[in-house]
């Protein structure tokens, strides 16, 4: 009897083991409770930081376009069109393209060799760091666009939006690095999606005597579609977000302009330009633009996460 | 007439090929821009690459025509990305653990899970505001305000969802059998993870955190506030706490520079980021295709 309940006894781990193996999970635990401390951090320090911004100008920052250091009156309006006008602008073009190109590389136009050494292609230049996108744009899109944009303006000009003569750098050209770089996430997340649709949809349509064409527009970009819908919502995210290349393109002026072929401002881009060398109630309004940057990504972001819940796992 | 032929005239043999010549056209839109970007900063900035751009100081602008070269801004770069991963790193991986493992399923770790989708989606310019404030402003190190430590801080936040993310999904992938039988030999659960479930899925969690890594270092928003941009060699451990030069900060400030000598410099950096960030990138993804292959047998 003794002798088997020291037996059991040792069996049993040992104290300082037993201690460890706690002191690992509780580690764990707190390690991925950082995620959530940094996000409520981000969120509570650029609050605090605006409030004093939040407080003189309350809502009326988001409307009025005056952005004067030297007399001390903020309203960011010129900002938060841009980014708003940019981000939209360039994904209206991107969908198009980005869900054409992922048509292209799912369907059996061309070998499957070439479908994925184009699909790798685009997926290897999201990894392109924006700083190189902007001096690309600077040095090589400008100039290649600039007689365009004369022509544009001279053809157009009774639209609004083209109705400054084209000087340099400007919010069109913002647009259309953007659209450089939110294609291959769209083309990406597209192509996922297209690929996740089971093949017996396909096969059913074909069946009962549907086009090609017919195929993909009646059964499966629907199918697809909230996949897609997902994708388009992070590249808008990311449109928004984004700060280099836009910041080296768009001209970086503060004095409102309807048209695209002026220069103009995005939250970002004055942020990176100014937050240098603001003082005073100056940073305070930066903190304030940039939180309602921030509260923009995240609406837009938490959506793209509802909608990938609620219509995945549809079948 | 024979109604089983391949009718050309058909209105939907028309449509059909209308809408392939399309997505064809939308496919070659999208793709050669690319290409020709691509070739354009290989070429443009490998004509640029000299022996003496990897040991000399860049010149501050101005009329001078000798820019010289990118060493501090190069060693900048490795520095501020070794300490973003050295802090999110163990975090991440830590983080992934408590979720892969230890986590049921509850309201915390749901939390958990849409907190880093949401952090993934956070401007990386408002993780360079949320060190500025934190960090920058209030000189909390050591009295200094802008510092390469302080960039590595930012840069941090940016890699911290990607690391929690493919350590997550690398050991949801380890088959529970071998946790079972680990655990059927009287292994403790930490004596598992250690030994058993994070070296089976090792390869998986590397390849995503070094793709976090390369995505790093390109990232320019975080640093040009908290970083700064620096000049001069990198001496010695203390330099840590003054401002830092890094590649992407270097090709921002001199892409706007109007100097010619300080532009090529500009192109010279992007080559090198770009080659690195693209070989890594490609490397992975062979590594990657090779494991799949190898496990399917």
């Amino acid at each position: 009897m003794e002798e088997k309940l020291t037996l059991f006894k040792n069996r049993k781990r040992f104290g300082i083991e037993k201690n460890i193996d706690i002191i690992f999970k509780n580690t764990a635990l707190v390690l991925s409770s950082f995620v959530a401390i940094i996000l409520l951090g981000i969120i509570l320090v650029v609050f605090f930081q605006s409030f004093e911004s939040f407080s003189r100008y309350g809502l009326k920052f988001l409307v009025t376009s005056e952005w004067n250091p030297v007399k001390d009156e903020y309203g960011a309006f010129t900002a938060i069109y841009g980014t708003l006008v940019t981000s939209f602008l360039s994904l209206l073009i991107t969908i198009p393209l980005g869900v054409g190109t992922a048509i292209f590389i799912t369907e059996d136009f061309v070998p499957k060799v070439f479908r994925e050494i184009i699909g790798s292609f685009v997926e290897l230049l999201a990894a392109i760091p924006s700083v190189v996108l902007g001096l690309w744009a600077i040095f090589v899109m400008e100039p290649f666009f600039r007689t365009f944009f004369v022509f544009l303006h001279n053809f157009f000009g009774w639209i609004p939006l083209f109705s400054t003569e084209p000087t340099g750098r400007n919010s069109l050209l913002a647009i259309l690095i953007l659209v450089v770089m939110l294609l291959p996430i769209v083309t990406s997340i597209a192509r996922d999606s297209l690929n996740q649709v089971p093949k017996k949809l396909r096969n059913a349509a074909y069946g009962i005597g549907a086009s090609r064409w017919k195929t993909i527009f009646s059964v499966i970009l629907p199918a697809a579609l909230s996949g897609i819908m997902a994708g388009v919502l992070l590249a808008l995210g990311r449109a928004m977000g984004e700060t280099m290349a836009v910041t080296m393109i768009i001209g970086n002026s503060n004095a409102f302009s309807w048209s695209l072929l002026s220069p103009g401002y995005t939250i970002s881009s004055m942020l990176a330009n100014q937050f240098g060398e603001a003082d005073g109630s100056q940073v305070s309004s930066l903190f304030y633009a940039a939180f309602v940057l921030m509260i923009l990504s995240l609406v837009v972001n938490i959506f793209a996460q509802w909608l990938v819940k609620k219509f995945s796992l549809k079948y | 007439m024979n109604s089983l032929y391949y009718q050309k005239r058909l209105s939907r043999n028309i449509g059909d090929k209308f809408f392939t010549s399309l997505s064809v056209i939308c496919a070659l839109i999208a793709i050669l821009p690319l290409i020709f970007l691509v070739t354009y900063i290989l070429i443009k900035g490998g004509s640029q690459i000299t022996p003496e751009l990897f040991t000399l100081e860049p010149n501050p602008p101005g009329d001078d025509l000798d820019a010289g070269g990118i060493n501090p801004a190069l060693i900048g770069t490795l520095i501020i990305t070794t300490i973003a991963s050295i802090i999110a790193i163990p975090v991440g991986v830590g983080g992934g653990i408590y979720l892969a493992e230890y986590s049921k399923g509850g309201a915390f770790s749901r939390f958990i899970r849409f907190g880093v989708n949401v952090l993934a989606g956070v401007p990386s310019i408002i993780a360079g505001v949320f060190i500025y404030a934190l960090i920058v402003s209030t000189k909390i190190l050591f009295g200094s305000m802008y510092s390469g430590l302080a960039g590595g801080m930012a840069l941090s936040i940016l890699m911290l969802p990607t690391v929690i993310k493919t350590t997550d999904e690398g050991l949801k992938l380890v088959p529970n059998e071998l946790r079972y039988a680990s655990l059927g030999v009287g292994a403790s659960m930490y004596i598992t993870i250690l030994k058993v479930t994070l070296p089976s899925a090792f390869r998986s969690i590397a390849t995503g955190v070094v793709l976090g890594i390369a995505r790093a270092a390109g990232e320019t928003a975080p640093l040009i506030f908290t970083a700064l941009f620096s000049y001069y060699y990198i001496t010695g451990f203390g330099d840590l706490f003054y401002e830092m030069g890094s590649l992407a900060v270097l090709i921002y400030n001199f892409a706007l520079e109007p100097y010619d000598a300080q532009n090529k410099l500009a192109w010279a950096a992007s080559f090198i980021l770009v080659l690195s960030i693209l070989s890594v990138n490609i490397f992975s993804r062979i590594l990657a295709a090779f494991t799949e292959k190898t496990k399917r047998v």
